[in-house]
């Protein structure tokens, strides 16, 4: 999934200067599992919104409303007659879903409340780690599903690069040597031959600048 | 003491401002505290408003954040929340100056880890609250036992005090309705 961190609020709230009816737009995909983005933290900044009006001696009205998904459109029509009210958005959607929300309400500023920051996984409670870099070529099958481009701070194809100690990656913080973990992977698995041979340069054009898209015309109407 | 005297005591009564605390109170402990302190005839300020909760690691953000926010959106909100939310929301009419989460001792949750979950979460509270422009020193957390009446006393008296210090939460608000306005 997409994960994200809120935004700290001072600069929401710089934003949020006089401006009477503002909209905070939530989302219950990937935001809402990693915490920064459902309906209570929809609730958690509005309340912060209409705290720091109140210090100041000012009103404000905060309205809010959550979606499904803010990364597809469909879902944005709930959102239009709080629109037409507010004066300007925070979404709490990755930047997907505030790209969505600029393009489909252009005449009112949409400010982004979380940092979108990677795609990962949650393997415990109030943790989340960077599982996937979308290098658009993936190579997890052989590699024994560890993925050299996320997890190799150098992002290596070909083995390890020399620099870890104990099994640990040299850039610290007690992060594996990705390369180690794929070996013992691969070992486990009677498939060291797989290592010999030597992985081409990764083509990242496919990861390149511009927009990506991925078309299924099986899928379309 | 004079007719007028004890008017003139009145009035300065009336018009002082007095703090409104909120002290989200742990069903297992602090209530038993509080009680505690009754039964040992220990005086605590009149402006502490208890709210009994399930545990403390029942109170959520909102619920801190509402405390302090008062009354905006709340018929609105009321519709949409569950009972449990209710029945402290309705409470915050007027908005809380300080606030106070009340605990088990640590190690004695009768949820095993709801107190100190609490404990964090008014940790990242108080940062929060300091972001709004509100001082992180409105809301506490304390541990007692439902035996510590002095403590839920003496708490309750220093909090509020300190509170007195810093002085209204949103002294704008404060001041329109000193001046008979309405406030917001």
């Amino acid at each position: 999934m997409i994960v994200a961190r809120r935004k700290p609020a001072p600069p929401l709230l710089a934003a949020a200067t006089g401006r009477r009816t503002v909209l905070v737009a939530g989302c219950k995909g990937c935001v809402a599992v990693c915490g920064v983005g459902g309906e209570r933290e929809v609730r958690l900044l509005a309340a912060q919104l209409e705290l720091a009006a109140k210090r100041l001696g000012q009103k404000r009205t905060v309205l809010r409303a959550t979606v499904a998904r803010q990364c597809d459109p469909g879902f944005l029509s709930s959102f239009d007659s709080l629109m037409e009210q507010a004066e300007a958005c925070f979404s709490l959607g990755c930047g997907v879903g505030v790209q969505y929300m600029a393009e489909r309400y252009p005449a009112k500023p949409v400010f982004p409340a979380v940092d979108t920051v990677f795609a990962g996984g949650s393997p415990a409670a109030g943790l989340w780690e960077e599982r996937c870099r979308m290098c658009g070529e993936c190579v997890l099958g052989e590699t024994g599903g560890i993925c050299p481009v996320s997890r190799c701070a150098k992002g290596l194809l070909n083995g390890p690069c020399g620099g870890s100690v104990n099994e640990l990656c040299e850039i610290g913080h007690n992060q594996p040597c990705a390369w180690n973990l794929i070996y013992e992977r691969l070992a486990g698995q009677g498939r060291l031959e797989g290592l010999t041979v030597i992985t081409p340069p990764k083509d990242w054009s496919r990861a390149g600048a511009g927009v990506r898209s991925v078309v299924r015309e099986d899928l379309m109407p | 003491m004079s007719l007028e005297l004890q008017r003139e005591q009145w009035r300065v009564v009336e018009t002082e401002w007095r703090p409104k605390i909120i002290v989200f109170c742990c069903h297992r402990c602090a209530p038993g505290a509080a009680d505690t302190a009754g039964i040992m005839r220990l005086q605590y300020p009149p402006e502490v408003l208890i709210i009994r909760v399930p545990c403390s690691g029942r109170v959520d953000e909102e619920f801190i954040l509402r405390a302090f926010a008062g009354g905006t959106e709340l018929t609105e909100k009321l519709r949409r929340v569950g009972v449990d939310e209710e029945f402290i929301l309705r409470a915050f009419a007027g908005g809380a100056d300080g606030v106070v989460v009340a605990g088990c001792l640590e190690g004695t949750c009768h949820y095993l880890v709801g107190n100190t979950r609490a404990a964090r979460r008014v940790e990242r509270m108080r940062t929060f609250l300091s972001e709004v422009g509100l001082e992180a020193e409105r809301l506490e957390m304390h541990h007692m036992a439902a035996s510590m009446g002095t403590s839920f006393a003496r708490m309750a008296a220093d909090f509020t005090g300190r509170v007195r210090l810093l002085g209204p939460a949103f002294p704008a608000v404060h001041a329109a309705s000193a001046e008979g306005g309405s406030g917001l």
